[in-house]
């Protein structure tokens, strides 16, 4: 689905990725940790394409498609979707408008037809209810005024409708009660299929429960310094980074 | 440093235009409102125009508005228009009592009101029953400048609206106000007036809209007599032609618990300078005063409001926002007075602008003097472009650049824009704000 090669990318003149290599496959999902300030954030944003990151080396390639020279819109359109660790209220702007705006984008892009108002209201209420949301959601401005939970499950709602080739979900389960971590749990696993791809970024294996990851890879200063199988999580979640950044120091580099 | 300008002939210009206008008035001439415009084109021989020397024109140069002589719209004949100017320039989406003005004149009228309501030409109240008006005209605001001295001598009609006590108009009021010309570089001074009884209650909308090839100023000045407990809002839309001017000041006096709402909507117009000015004066009174400007191509525009507390107990809210593109320019200065007895007061004032290109700009002062001792006085100003976050965020869920900016545009003005409560005009000034930015529309579902 996705080959990374040698991926490195600045931020404000700081090298922040340096060096990163990875390959997702179809219907394959990755996990990615590491310390706070690795760069995980980062990475998510360069593949989606944030203009504010520029990349200064490697390559990017969506089923073969380079990436890198794309847009944001074209990437979305292309099958990319970052949920948002941190997502963007847009007052002023309906859930309704803005998710079928998107949608119609897309769909244009695939060569269909835009969606008509009564198929688009069945479509997001029936992944609404899924997610557990009111459906009063939907004419409220974009991520306005919601709670932290809310916002994290709007962007599961998001990937639900507009149905992406790869994900990426970045702490998606940060700030969500045990309840709502399920939902949204559920939400990804719904999602996926043998067709797509998940990278998702997090700091607590609670999530790789609920998410079984087929690799787990660990970052460290823009690098991939560990990758391994979903019990690298658990080793992770016993010892810590430390180990590992002790020994990617003493590998030196 | 070079001497601010006489305009030694642009003064013998409009006073030889008085002359010409009294020639007119014959027989008009011993009125006392006749009285009022002779004293302020005194009081306009003696003053200087405004210049950017005078701290309150610090950032307008208005010099482009003193390169033309322009003929007073009370010294000609009537303006033949067309009605399909009027159909076009009408917000007829808005059920409405309404009144059209052309070049400062009541041309026509659509009124259906309940008895205790005068509505409509203050020249026909002249005529018929000038003492009706006679103690709000006499005391509107003094000739402060050139512009309202000149909106003083040489107005002879504009929009008065005086409703009786505990009369609340259901509808809405809309006075379409047009000016222009294809012949002559006009200018127009409509005095407009409104007076809420007691516990009354009106939303009025104000359109000014221009046609015509000529370049035209507007100088229009509206009173506001909010009395106990009355409830005015006043929608003030402004989209005057391109290469023209609008210079006006607004005055509202307001007594206990009354509320005025003031929206101003600022588009079209090469130079606009409002002056929004209240005066509290009786206790648990409240002025709100909304804005929202929109700055393309040469535009400036200008916002200077005052806020006057006398007395204890009464609020004052102002947020005004501001979106400037191309080269356009923007001010805000925005005085705030406490007075000594103005204790408890609760005054709020904010501005915002988001420049959408680098050549844009914007001056912004909030200017405060506080006399009493317990009040809460805040203000704030944020100038900034539009947050790239939210643009990438935007983008990636498929979204075109165009679109993501009219969303992001659309987001800036919503706080103002919810504001509004008439539901039809929202939508209206939705689509203006994307017309005049010529920008892709964003519709709500
Ligand atoms: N726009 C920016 N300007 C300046 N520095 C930035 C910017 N974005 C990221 N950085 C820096 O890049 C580094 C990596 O940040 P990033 O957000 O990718 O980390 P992260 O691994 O996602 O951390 P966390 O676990 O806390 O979310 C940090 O040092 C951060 O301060
Ligand atoms: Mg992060």
């Amino acid at each position: 689905m996705i080959t990374i090669k040698n991926l490195h990318a600045n931020v404000a003149g700081n090298g922040i990725l340096r060096g990163i290599d990875l390959e997702v496959k179809k219907g394959e999902v990755h996990a990615i940790m590491g310390p706070n300030g690795s760069g995980k954030s980062t990475l998510a944003n360069v593949l989606a394409g944030h203009e504010a990151y520029e990349v200064t080396g490697g390559e990017v390639l969506l089923e073969g498609k380079d990436l890198l020279d794309m847009a944001p819109e074209d990437r979305a359109r292309e099958g990319v979707f970052l949920a948002f660790q941190y997502p963007v209220e847009i007052p002023g702007i309906s859930n309704a408008t803005f998710l079928k705006t998107a949608l119609n984008e897309i769909r244009k892009c695939r060569g269909e037809e835009e969606i008509s108002a009564k198929e688009f209201l069945q479509l997001v209420r029936k992944e609404m209810d899924k997610l557990g949301m009111d459906e009063k959601m939907l004419s409220r401005s974009v991520n306005a005024g919601f709670s932290g939970g809310e916002k994290k499950r709007n962007e599961i709602l998001q990937l639900a409708v507009l149905n992406p080739k790869l994900a990426l979900l970045d702490e998606t389960d940060s700030g969500l009660d045990i309840d709502a971590l399920k939902i949204v749990s559920e939400g990804v696993n719904n999602f996926k299929n043998k067709d797509n791809a998940v990278i998702l970024v997090t700091h607590y294996q609670r999530l790789l429960n609920y998410i079984v990851p087929d690799f787990v890879h660990v970052l460290y200063k823009g690098r991939i310094i560990k990758s391994g199988g979903k019990e690298l999580a658990l080793e992770l979640e016993e010892k810590g980074y430390d180990w590992l950044i002790k020994e990617d120091e003493a590998v030196g580099v | 440093m070079n001497k601010i300008p006489e305009n030694t002939e642009l003064k013998k210009w409009y006073s030889d235009q008085f002359d010409s206008f009294e020639n007119k008035l014959n027989g008009g001439a011993d009125t006392y409102f006749h009285q009022i415009r002779k004293k302020a084109i005194s009081r306009f021989g003696e003053i200087d125009f405004p210049h950017q020397k005078n701290e309150d024109w610090k950032y307008t140069n208005i010099s482009p508005v003193l390169k033309y002589n322009f003929k007073p719209a009370s010294v000609l004949s009537e303006t033949k228009i067309e009605d399909s100017l009027i159909e076009n320039a009408f917000i007829s989406e808005v059920e409405c009592c309404s009144f059209v003005f052309v070049n400062g004149r009541l041309h026509s009228s659509k009124t259906n009101f309940p008895e205790g309501v005068t509505a409509g030409s203050l020249s026909e109240i002249m005529k018929k029953n000038p003492e009706l008006v006679k103690q709000h005209i006499a005391s509107l605001s003094e000739n402060d400048n050139s512009f309202s001295a000149l909106n003083a001598a040489f107005s002879e009609d504009g929009f008065v609206l005086l409703i009786d006590k505990n009369i609340q108009l259901e509808k809405p009021i809309q006075v379409l106000f047009l000016t222009g010309s294809d012949t002559e570089n006009l200018l127009a001074a409509p005095r407009n007036l409104i007076v809420a009884g007691k516990n009354s209650s009106a939303e009025i909308i104000f359109n000014y809209r221009g046609f015509g090839s000529k370049v035209y100023l507007n100088s229009s000045v509206t009173e506001v007599f909010a009395d106990d407990a009355s409830n005015i809002t006043l929608y003030n839309l402004q989209e005057e032609n391109d290469d023209s001017f609008h210079i006006e000041k607004l005055q509202a006096h307001q007594t206990a618990s009354s509320n005025f709402t003031h929206f101003s909507f600022t588009l079209g117009g090469k130079i606009i300078r409002n002056d929004i000015n209240t005066k509290l004066s009786g206790e648990n009174s409240a002025s709100h005063l909304w804005g929202l400007y929109l700055g393309k191509n040469e535009q400036l525009i200008d916002h200077h409001t005052f806020i006057d507390h006398s007395v204890p107990h009464c609020e004052s809210n102002e947020l005004f926002k501001g979106i400037l593109d191309d080269n356009s320019r923007g001010v805000f200065n925005g005085k705030i007075l406490v007075q000594k007895d103005a204790q408890k007061t609760n005054a709020f004032q904010s501005n915002k602008a988001v420049l959408l290109n680098k050549n844009a700009k914007i001056d912004t002062k909030p200017q405060l003097e506080i006399y009493a001792d317990d009040v809460k006085c805040t203000h704030g100003a944020a100038i900034g472009r539009l947050d790239d976050t939210a643009y990438f965020y935007i983008r990636s869920r498929g979204i075109p650049a165009d679109v993501a900016k009219s969303m992001q545009i659309r987001a800036f003005a919503t706080d103002v824009v919810e504001k509004i409560e008439i539901d039809e005009l929202k939508e209206i000034i939705n689509h203006k704000i994307f017309e005049h930015l010529r920008r892709v529309e964003v519709v709500n579902e």
